[in-house]
């Protein structure tokens, strides 16, 4: 990959409010050729959406994210393909994972409540035929979501003038 | 009572730089720019490795010289960085920071009234360092005009016949300036010429932005005419373990073992265990530091040409050196009154030598969160002095 890739990628990989000017000001490259780079890679795919880190707690709406861990009995030439997709179909389902061990997706989940998530557990994902069975694991506290820390930061210890 | 200090020490000035500390230690609410240290945490791996060795007792004495892994890694390191072999056995010492390893080398070396030419701006060490052991300091004022590289003439100049040590601070703390191989050819030719020897302190050696750094013990002819020191604080983000090394042909090496054998005994032992770490595997962290450092000095060469202050384009070290002449004052006047009236600490110029009068050192180890509220309250100071 090239550097300047790289480096724009690592940037709103953290910061999806991309600001051109500044970009070409810390990669030291004009500002047309970073907006080239930029839309070469959401045509490639590459960059796949701008989204947001929420701390939904503090916003004060309810909120409930759960893992659950489904396994899937793998259909002719389809492979887990065709269930995935189905499980992608619900608004409520943040992520979908083919996962290597003991099951075989992963999905993520986002509700309003417990029973909400449960509900959609019960007769939603078990419903469907080739789900053999599921676990479903509620997230209790995040402490580092998306390479950010969640939790209260130390202040620094540096001094202020060092030589 | 008889007078119990040594003159020696009592003719020694403290630093510039602790006065100023004082000051903005009791600003609360000031941002400083004043840091001489990497803002990053020690990469995790490296910590990890540390409380590991505490976990497995390794609470002891190691060799004077250091762990064996650990000079063997520095060895490979050096090799694969500088292109100079050092044998790990005879010529590395692991120091208490590179700043013991500048001690070391000049009370190895100097008897009394030899000289060692110190480039100035540089950093506040060399000096005192060079007294305490006898030596006799001399400066040699660096020009801007020459991006505060040294020069064949300005060393030329400098030389005496009682000249004995010249010491190299490149990539350069304050100026951020860096010397290339085509810079230190001619320094290597004088250097030869006049049978002095070179302290090449290479501690910023990792935290280069255009070139690759090249190490003057690489030039023909000058490895065994030249100690390195390099260390683990500003390229793995370890200044609080307190670990530097000084390489030298053996010859020498094997004095300065006796001082630090006698002074420090061994640096600390944990830290050594964690640096090997940092030697095997931290490559990528490294680069990840040195990407994000590079993006912030963009950012402040942009921010001070739209204010219009003149600055070189430093490629080194983590340190802008912008030039403040146009505003008739003192560096310690512009840096107090930058302080007091916007609450923004630098350093002043003239604490790393004479020649750094009219400058100020601000350093980009911040968040650029940090830098840009830095920057836009310096924006402010300027306009202001201006339109006195």
């Amino acid at each position: 990959m090239k550097d300047i890739r790289r480096q724009i990628l690592k940037y709103l990989e953290t910061n999806s409010r991309a600001d051109l000017g500044e970009l070409s000001v810390l990669l030291g490259c004009e500002e047309a050729e970073i907006a080239n780079e930029i839309a070469d890679m959401e045509k490639a795919g590459i960059i796949c959406g701008y989204h947001t880190l929420i701390n939904w707690e503090k916003a004060g709406d309810d909120h409930v994210n759960a893992l659950i861990e489904v396994r899937v009995t793998p259909q002719r030439e389809k492979g887990f393909e065709k269930t995935a997709e189905r499980i992608c179909n619900y608004p409520e389902v943040n992520a979908v994972y083919l996962i290597s061990g003991a099951y075989d997706l992963l999905v993520t989940l986002e509700g309003k409540t417990l029973l909400e998530v449960s509900r959609f557990v019960s007769e939603k994902l078990s419903s469907i035929d080739a789900v053999i069975s599921t676990t479903t694991h509620f997230i209790l506290k995040r402490y580092k979501d998306h390479g950010t820390v969640l939790m209260k930061k130390s202040k620094p210890e540096r001094m202020a003038v060092t030589p | 009572m008889r007078n119990p200090l040594s003159k020696k020490i009592v003719g020694i000035e403290p630093s510039g730089i602790r006065k100023f500390f004082d000051v903005v230690s009791e600003m609360p609410d000031a941002i400083s720019l004043g840091v001489g240290e990497p803002d990053f945490d020690t990469p995790w791996r490296i910590r990890e490795e540390g409380i590991y060795s505490l976990e497995r007792g390794r609470t002891f004495y190691t060799s004077n010289a250091g762990l064996k892994d650990l000079k063997s890694e520095i060895s490979k390191y050096l090799k694969r960085k500088i292109d100079v072999s050092y044998d790990a056995d005879k010529e590395i010492i692991v120091t208490v920071g590179g700043s013991e390893g500048i001690d070391i080398a000049f009370r190895a070396m100097l008897d009394s009234g030899d000289e060692v030419l110190i480039p100035q701006p540089s950093y506040v060490s060399y000096l005192p360092c060079a007294v305490l052991a006898d030596g006799r300091p001399v400066a040699i004022p660096l020009q801007e005009k020459n991006e505060f590289r040294l020069t064949r003439d300005e060393l030329e100049a400098a030389i005496t016949p009682k000249t004995k040590i010249l010491v190299l601070p490149f990539p350069n703390n304050p100026t951020g300036a860096v010397m290339t191989r085509e810079d230190l050819e001619p320094i290597a030719e004088v250097v030869k010429k006049h049978d002095i020897f070179v302290l090449s302190d290479e501690i910023y050696s990792e935290l280069t932005y255009k070139d690759k750094h090249v190490s003057i013990a690489s030039l023909p002819g000058m490895r065994e005419r030249t100690l390195v020191i390099n260390g683990f604080s500003k390229a793995f983000a370890m200044t609080g373990w307190r670990l530097g090394y000084v390489c030298a042909p053996k010859q020498i090496a094997e004095q300065m073992l006796k001082i630090h054998q006698y002074a420090i005994l061994c640096a600390p032992t944990n830290s050594q265990y964690a640096a090997i770490e940092a030697l095997r595997h931290c490559e990528d962290e490294v680069q990840k530091m040195r990407t994000a450092y590079n993006q912030r000095r963009r950012f402040l060469m942009h921010e001070f040409k739209r204010m219009q202050l003149d600055c070189f384009e430093p490629f080194g070290a983590f340190y802008v050196f912008p030039n403040i002449q146009e505003f008739g004052m003192s560096s310690e006047e512009f840096a107090t009154r930058l302080l007091q009236e916007e609450k923004v600490a630098v350093v002043p110029g003239s604490a790393f030598g004479e020649s750094g009068e009219g400058f100020i050192r601000v350093s980009y180890a911040y968040s650029l969160e940090d830098l840009k509220e830095a920057i836009g309250r310096l924006g402010r100071f300027v306009d202001r002095m201006r339109n006195r």
